[in-house]
């Protein structure tokens, strides 16, 4: 790599530190390392099949890193690492497949694996429902009266779906979001509000890791931005460094010939 | 049946929340078919029906699947099924005779039995979700496992169960407390419990979303194995509550105790309006289709038809509630393909 690889001040919020991920035969990941600083909004970009969404599975604690990998929390290093763990510790995924349960209603999905209980232990049902009514209109935008908290997620448009899952990563007041293709298939309006979204995590302060296929969407909001190629970080960029017409050339190169020089 | 034509409403919930009916539509229905069938039972056979002590039956023998098909319904929500709860309603009560016969006590034995019945759970549910063997084929297996070692144990003898030698088994599985039989007392407050436990506890709200979509659920952080689990062991306990219930309400212990449970169990869940797919149903659902189920048996014989037609009939309500349950759900699947 001919460029010197930028590193923000400060201890990172999660660290991977010579991850690989095998499935059977296939690597997936080989010798990752990566980070993210606090506040500060990470682009990650690749072909299909680069290992993007495994990377991103494996710091949410889904995939558990191959012998040897290690993964750093605020500095700690942590071996239990699971989904669990990840959330408790403030890390929220809005996935590409949205993670949604869709025969529920949206109460159950925005409250899903953290369901508030009252004193009694029991389910706070009450609070799930108006919380949810509250959270789709104040965040998302959607009038109150639009979508009601025991509407079936199936039921919904695809927009409407995303909303509910970036409401319920924004919900838990994560210190990293990580956004695995949050536009896709979304319409125009629905892309800008996501974007303003990502731009809003930056704004109070949290940090976020934002992967898309579109450059046009990553490049303006991201601050670094690692290109990942067949399971390996190919290179890692300021934005400052580097213009977007340069990215876009060297992202064909590397797609072309697996070296980005 | 009435929960069709609530699905078959145009899906108009973008301005206003989900319609009392298309909520509690299928719920609705349900007892609908039942209060019709128990009309159309009086008329066949209004010298029975109008005598109270059909009713008296009905509300000792019901329970005695129904507890276990309420049980079951947790398991069908997550996406499962559990084939092998009649061998556990027997294994569990051979574990009480055995500890009595031993010199234990009947408390002793209790405890003994629920043991073997939760640990017969816990045998399915991990064969099941840690090993992700279909629980269609596997609960087949311990079915016959189970059997066989009851069968072993017991060298394939029954036991007396009298009320003489039994007095607090028989109180607590068998009286009729200002007049109310026990056995359906039984039955109530299991329902209120599984109801707590399904809709007010994080374990029910898992079963749900373990049952929709297990990927996502794993993906949101939630231990799809020990909800699945936990799952099959209250199916466990159930089956030798009712066990134990079944035995002592005929004074004895069959080594056969639970052969006949099968089919009624099983449509009483689907009856019930529970998924065969997973993610959705009802224990009350299970409750009034328990004595939908129990009407059909008492109805059948006592309306002087062969009894050979409950078979039918069970058969029948499976493969009807099944296909109803399959064609509402393509229609709602429809509808969101379209955007709504």
């Amino acid at each position: 790599m001919a460029e010197t690889v930028p590193k923000p001040a400060g201890t990172p919020v999660i660290e991977l530190r010579n991850v690989s991920k095998t499935f059977g035969e296939v690597r997936s990941l080989s010798g990752i390392d990566f980070a993210v600083y606090p506040g500060e909004i990470v682009g990650l970009l690749g072909d299909n099949g680069a290992g993007k969404s495994t990377l991103v599975k494996t710091v949410m604690g889904f995939h558990r890193p191959d012998p040897g990998g290690e993964i750093w929390f605020n500095g700690k290093r942590i071996d239990d690492w699971s989904v669990a763990r990840a959330r408790d510790l403030g890390i929220e995924t809005v996935y590409q497949e949205r993670a949604l349960c869709e025969k529920q209603p949206i109460w159950r999905n925005m409250f899903m694996g953290r369901e508030p209980r009252t004193k009694w232990g029991l389910l706070d049902v009450k609070k799930m429902r108006s919380e949810s009514a509250r959270l789709m209109s104040e965040h998302m935008g959607f009038t109150s009266a639009a979508v009601h908290p025991d509407n079936v997620v199936s039921t919904m448009s695809g927009g409407e779906k995303q909303g509910v899952a970036i409401t319920r990563a924004l919900y838990f007041d994560a210190n990293l979001v990580i956004l695995d293709e949050p536009t896709m298939g979304l319409s125009l309006t629905e892309t800008g509000k996501t974007l303003d979204f990502v731009r809003n995590i930056k704004a109070v302060g949290k940090s976020a890791i934002f992967i898309d296929h579109n450059i046009f969407h990553v490049y303006p909001v991201v601050d670094r931005l690692y290109v990942l190629d067949r399971g390996k970080v190919a290179g890692v960029y300021d934005k400052s460094q580097i213009s977007m017409e340069d990215l876009i050339d060297r992202l064909y190169r590397v797609a072309r010939t697996g070296s980005l020089t | 049946m009435s929960s069709e034509t609530t699905a078959k409403k145009p899906a108009n919930n973008r301005v206003a929340p989900p319609s009392f009916l298309r909520r509690y539509g299928s719920q609705m229905g349900i007892i609908g078919v039942g209060l019709v069938m128990w009309l159309g039972f009086v008329a066949a056979a209004p010298a029975v029906f109008t005598n109270a002590n059909i009713y008296l039956a009905f509300a000792q023998t019901t329970p005695q699947f129904g507890i276990i098909a309420i049980a079951l319904t947790f398991v069908v929500i997550t996406g499962e099924i559990d084939l092998s709860f009649p061998s556990i309603m027997a294994l569990g009560t051979a574990a009480f005779c055995l500890v009595v016969q031993a010199g234990g006590a009947w408390p002793v034995g209790l405890v003994a039995a629920f043991a073997t019945g939760a640990v017969c759970g816990w045998i399915n549910g991990a064969l099941v979700s840690y090993l992700n063997i279909p629980s269609l084929v596997i609960t087949i297996g311990t079915s016959f496992l189970f059997r066989g070692l009851e069968l072993v144990l017991m060298n394939g003898t029954g036991v007396p169960l009298t009320a003489e030698d039994y007095p607090a088994m028989h109180a607590i599985f068998r009286s009729t407390p200002f007049g109310i039989p026990i056995q359906t007392l039984w039955m109530v407050v299991i329902l209120l419990g599984a109801w707590f436990l399904l809709n007010r506890t994080r374990f029910g709200a898992h079963v749900f979303l373990v049952g929709d979509n297990p990927t996502s659920a794993r993906l949101m952080g939630i231990d799809s194995v020990s909800v699945k689990t936990r799952a099959f062991i209250l199916v466990g306990l159930m089956a030798t509550f009712s066990g134990l219930m079944t035995s002592i309400y005929g004074y004895y212990f069959w080594p056969t105790t639970g052969e006949g449970f099968l089919l009624n169990t099983i449509a009483s869940v689907f009856l019930g309006g529970t998924s065969v797919f997973g993610g959705t149903g009802s224990v009350v659902g299970t409750f009034v289709a328990s004595y939908i189920i129990g009407a059909i048996n008492a109805g059948i014989v006592s309306a002087g038809i062969n009894a050979f037609y409950t078979q039918l009939a069970f058969g029948l309500v499976i493969v009807v509630s099944v296909v109803l349950q399959t064609l509402i759900d393509r229609k709602i699947r429809r509808q969101s393909m379209t955007g709504r």
